[in-house]
């Protein structure tokens, strides 16, 4: 299992490739798996039962659970918590369902499919300093591109989109469907091309309308695609940071302050790193646990499509 | 890496065969009307996707005293300006974040590349007591969220007194797991009769893996180079708490930090945004079909 087995492997005869070879393969990946993956894993769970500062070197005295129960009684916590969770509720339909949609409606069309390609996923490679810079400046209260528009459909409401906090999440949840539909966007067109067209021909031979192939046909057929979407999507949202440091910092007040925000705040500006690997754990716990449903549900479908 | 269009080729001869398979039917009516609803609400959303970016450019392009005026005035605006890029690149700062995004892009990408592949080879082709053990790890590895680790590899990068290097940008994001996946996917499909005759001419495995496996693998190769190319460039979260040197910035960085000093300067702040995003677009363009190829094959996101 580490790289210290390796000379004993050696007398163990294999057809391909004995001795020492196949661990001086692993061993480059293997050493920076270690160091940056494995070991800041291991290391947030023990840091998380000490009083571990920045400003004093080592792990500082035992806390026990005393970071967790600090957590759980906090309410700035729950309240961050809330609004990853928040965040998530508001993107994760949009994102799903408007990039199916758009698929389905682009994989129908008999030219010009690279021009709808380019529009909707161009934003998914831009850097959301990039994207956040753009949104905030479209959401400038009063002489905005927002607010022109909504000058032109009625009365404008007097606070900026991100300024209110009852709209400041939902302008980052705009910005955020406009940045990402483009990643599930592509996988659904991947997901649609491998349907055989012949399957949509015979169904408006026996004269089934577009929306009835849509339902019977590309629905079901796709329920794979959708599955893996929907949980890649939901650990995306949970993981929520950039757009909202760049475009509200948290604000107003703690409006929009999400998980990730509170963790890094914690640790870098109280410098409190037990307190903040306690938060980190247990967002560890939530993204961990739909991971595992992600694994799950792949290798059941992918049992399945081997029975048929 | 299945999920390549079909070539327009094949479509063109299905729509043009079918004409004759199809027979007059009730529905081909509702059919055409679909198809024409469906281009409109397809066209409606590719200009909502299209504005935001147009109107950035626009706004890059006026003087700051017009952006700052609203929305309205920008857009009416017909004397197009590269003041604010003039600026911005003649302020020197910036070239100083593209050589930073530069070298831990370049960098996190061929350390991945190299890394990652020769951990698939071992993984694909070599049997050796421990695999199986090697294999969850990796497993492991691709559930483990890596920003939720920001404070820990923060740490951890303290203690190697690699803060405010460039290596503490490029290192944490070498074990990007999944390009493991992608490439022990591709070489699985490889056929074993390729290297067998290196062997009997009595290649060792290194020569096996450089001379037979990887050129054979340019396509994978590409797709993940440009994905973690674009990956390490679009980070924000790890170079923003491990990089406080404004010299030793990456371009994100660098922007987020100085966006506040810029007040009302509108067409300053969207030049920077898209000066930030220039070299993506281009590389997206170059390879597109690597990148959505990419994506569609692993289901990978940041």
């Amino acid at each position: 299992m580490t790289v210290a087995a390796a000379p004993r492997t050696a007398a163990g005869t294999s057809r391909r490739g004995s001795g020492r070879g196949p661990w001086l393969f692993l061993a480059p990946f293997g050493l920076f798996y270690l160091a940056f993956l494995l070991w800041p894993t291991i290391w947030m769970f023990i840091a998380s039962f000490f009083h571990t500062s920045t400003v004093r070197a080592g792990l500082g005295s035992f806390a026990g659970l005393d970071n967790y129960t600090e957590m759980f009684s906090r309410s700035d916590f729950w309240s961050s918590l809330w609004h990853t969770l928040q965040f998530t509720l508001y993107t994760v339909p949009p994102l799903v369902i408007l990039a199916f949609v758009l698929a389905v409606l682009t994989n129908r069309l008999r030219s010009g499919q690279w021009f709808f390609r380019l529009a909707f996923f161009l934003p998914f490679i831009l850097p959301s300093a990039t994207i956040s810079l753009i949104w905030v400046f479209i959401f400038t209260p009063g002489t905005g591109l927002w607010a022109s528009v909504q000058d032109l459909l009625g009365p404008t409401p007097a606070a900026g989109m991100l300024t209110d906090p009852r709209t400041a999440m939902i302008g980052i949840a705009i910005a955020t469907v406009w940045w990402t539909i483009g990643f599930n966007f592509v996988l659904y067109l991947a997901g649609l091309q491998d349907i055989p067209r012949e399957l949509y021909e015979a169904a408006a031979v026996d004269g089934a309308s577009p929306g009835q192939q849509i339902l019977r046909i590309t629905l079901p057929l796709l329920n794979r695609t959708t599955t893996l979407v929907i949980l890649l999507q939901i650990i995306a949202s949970l993981k929520i940071f950039d757009q909202v440091f760049l475009m509200t910092a948290g604000g107003p007040g703690i409006s929009t302050r999400v998980s990730l925000q509170l963790i890094t705040d914690t640790a870098f500006t109280d410098n409190r790193i037990g307190a903040a690997s306690a938060a980190s754990v247990l967002l560890f716990f939530i993204i961990v646990a739909i991971a595992v449903i992600r694994q799950v549900a792949e290798s059941m479908a992918s049992r399945r499509a081997g029975e048929v | 890496m299945s999920a390549t269009a079909p070539p327009s080729g094949m479509k063109g001869a299905i729509s043009a065969a079918a004409p004759v398979q199809r027979p007059a039917r009730p529905g081909s009516s509702s059919g055409s009307t679909f198809r024409i609803v469906s281009a409109i609400v397809l066209a409606v959303f590719a200009v909502l996707w299209l504005v935001p970016s147009l109107f950035a450019l626009k706004t890059s392009l006026s003087d700051n005293g017009t952006a700052a005026l609203g929305a309205a005035e920008i857009l009416q605006d017909w004397s197009p300006t590269f003041y604010s890029y003039a600026t911005l690149l003649g302020a020197g700062d910036i070239w100083n974040w593209y050589l930073a995004s530069a070298i831990t892009s370049i960098l996190t990408t061929v350390l991945t590349l190299l890394l990652a592949s020769m951990c698939a080879f071992a993984l694909s082709r070599l049997v050796f007591r421990g695999r199986n053990a090697v294999m969850l790890l990796i497993l492991l590895g691709i559930m483990i969220p890596g920003q939720v680790l920001v404070v820990p590899t923060f740490q951890m990068l303290g203690w190697m007194n690699l803060l405010n290097t460039y290596w503490a940008v490029i290192f944490p994001q070498v074990p990007a797991v999944i390009a493991v996946f992608i490439f022990k996917q591709f070489f699985d499909g490889i056929p074993r009769e390729l290297e067998e005759a290196a062997r009997i001419d009595g290649a060792g495995l290194w020569k096996i893996y450089w001379r037979v496996i990887m050129p054979l693998s340019r396509p994978v190769i590409a797709a993940v180079a440009v994905l973690t190319f674009v990956g390490v460039w679009n980070n924000l979260m790890l170079p923003l708490f491990v990089i406080s040197n404004p010299d030793l910035m990456t371009i994100p960085v660098g922007l987020a930090t100085v966006q506040g000093s810029f007040g009302q300067r509108y067409a300053d702040i969207q030049a920077g945004a898209i000066l930030a995003a220039l070299p993506l677009v281009a590389l997206y363009l170059v390879f597109q079909r690597q990148i959505v190829e990419g994506v569609t094959g692993t289901g990978l996101k940041g």
